[in-house]
């Protein structure tokens, strides 16, 4: 028998790391969406938001730890897969097209490498210009002094690169998703003659609500100036 | 006598292994509907051997749709257009006068072409070699039904069982990956009394296999379902990666 991390290594235990890692970043997609939505509560909102959420310390760095490992395991095998359908299918075909029915051979799945590594691309320029922003400091309901991370959302929404850019990631991102969510837990085992074509059909209800929730937000800033009525000032 | 009409080839054509291969033109005005896909590629050969050129190499078997060897990429699809269908059981009245058709071989690297369109699939064979089998004493045969079996295991084990080996699964595969038959053999094999003392073995064997041939990742596209001429389902596949984790976290234990 092989060993747990030689089974891990093998095709099945990678692809069953890509579903673990996989739904580990659907939920954290989940929950950044939820904390992006403050922007339309109060005044403070969202700076509280980001500022309790940097507040809660070492259990935040543990949580950072948990999504980094899953952004770079995810990224790695999946790139080590298209790496290997290159390399297993030297000469492709002059024509090739899928045969429908059951298959779910679309360009969304095909291309699933391409649009997770511009949204890793995407990642690290997001990083910098939010999570490591430099930031005026201002006065929190409760008293506290935090950063004003609302003010650098709002900013730069309005400059049009990074509005559409952001919009076009996001885009990609449901389209990954698309395949992802209901791909992810096929690779966990889970297929079933009625219930996969459920989680499919709910895989792209969730691709495109993330999607227009992502979307909303900066096409809005962008399209009221930052004036519109449903952000407080 | 049908009607006859025209049809329009590209075919790959390759010399031997390892030898650049081409899709050359071919028209043949003299098709009718009632041709499977393979005699009028054999009317095609018979025009080519009487205009003194080198017949096109093809591979075929039964041509009733129960061997697996009629391995051919219509127009990109594995098997051609029909679902549930082999490329000997496709019918030339699925087309129209003048139509164009692309013929190329299975292309993977584990699959390497032998001549024009046929390919050395033996990597199947060694895959069953690992572990696609049930060890039981041979000789006398043994009674029916002395081991029970539940009529819905049997029912399942039998759709399992209807694999024929073709290679489509591969073939279609983005991923050029064996999932699919590995499943299939792994999912007929396990689920029956004769097949559970070696489950864990097998699976591990035949996984580990499919590796070492050079087969791809499987990354659920389903494609490999699609074209299945048995319409084998990818649950199989669910129940290999099942199998196989369960394997590898027992242990060595049985």
């Amino acid at each position: 028998m092989p060993s747990f991390l030689t089974a891990l290594k093998s095709q099945v235990g990678r692809k069953i790391l890509t579903g673990i890692t996989g739904i580990g970043l659907i939920i954290f997609v989940i929950l950044h969406l939820a904390g992006n939505l403050t922007l339309f509560g109060d005044y403070q909102a969202f700076n509280v938001y980001t500022y309790t959420l940097e507040s809660l310390g070492w259990i935040l760095y543990i949580l950072e730890a948990g999504l980094a490992i899953c952004f770079l395991l995810h990224a790695y095998i999946g790139i080590s897969i298209w790496w290997n359908r290159r390399k297993n299918r030297p000469e492709g075909y002059e024509k090739y097209q899928t045969k429908g029915g059951p298959s779910h051979n679309t360009w969304a799945s095909r291309s699933m490498a391409l649009t997770g590594v511009v949204i890793l691309v995407f990642l690290v320029i997001h990083l910098a210009n939010f999570k490591f922003a430099d930031t005026n400091m201002i006065t929190l309901p409760n008293g506290e002094t935090g950063r004003n991370l609302k003010a650098v959302v709002m900013e730069s929404f309005q400059n049009p690169w990074y509005a559409f850019g952001y919009s076009f990631v996001l885009v990609l991102l449901g389209l990954h998703l698309k395949h992802g969510f209901w791909s992810a837990f096929t690779s966990l085992t889970m297929k079933h003659k009625k219930y996969s074509a459920i989680i499919y059909g709910i895989g792209i209800i969730f691709a495109i609500l993330i999607a227009i929730g992502f979307l909303f937000i900066p096409l809005y800033i962008y399209f009221t100036g930052g004036q519109g009525a449903l952000i407080a000032y | 006598m049908a009607e006859e009409f025209t049809i329009n080839l590209k075919i790959w054509r390759q010399a031997g292994p390892d030898q650049p291969g081409k899709l050359v033109d071919y028209t043949l005005d003299t098709v009718n509907e009632h041709m499977s896909f393979l005699e009028m590629l054999d009317v095609l050969n018979e025009k080519i051997l009487n205009e003194g050129g080198d017949p096109i190499e093809f591979d075929y078997d039964c041509r009733e749709g129960i061997c697996g060897s009629c391995d051919l990429m219509i127009d990109g699809r594995a098997h051609g257009p029909k679902a549930m269908t082999c490329s000997c059981q496709l019918h030339m009245r699925n087309y129209n006068d003048g139509d164009t058709i692309t013929v190329e071989p299975f292309r993977a690297r584990a699959f390497p072409v032998i001549k024009d369109l046929v390919v050395d699939r033996s990597a199947f064979d060694r895959i069953i070699e690992a572990g696609g089998y049930v060890s039981i004493k041979t000789g006398s045969a043994p009674d029916a039904n002395s081991i029970p079996v539940d009529k819905q295991v049997a029912d399942t084990a039998f759709d399992y069982a209807t694999c024929i080996g073709c290679g489509a699964c591969v073939a279609a595969c983005p991923n050029s990956s064996a999932s699919l038959f590995t499943g299939a053999k792994l999912a007929h094999l396990n689920r029956l009394p004769q097949g559970e003392p070696e489950r864990k073995k097998r699976t591990v064997a035949m996984v580990e296999q499919m590796e070492e041939e050079g087969f791809g990742d499987c990354s659920n596209f389903a494609e490999c379902e699609a074209v299945c001429p048995k319409g084998i389902s990818i649950s199989a596949i669910a129940e290999m990666r099942r199998n196989y984790m369960k394997a590898a976290l027992a242990g060595d234990e049985a």
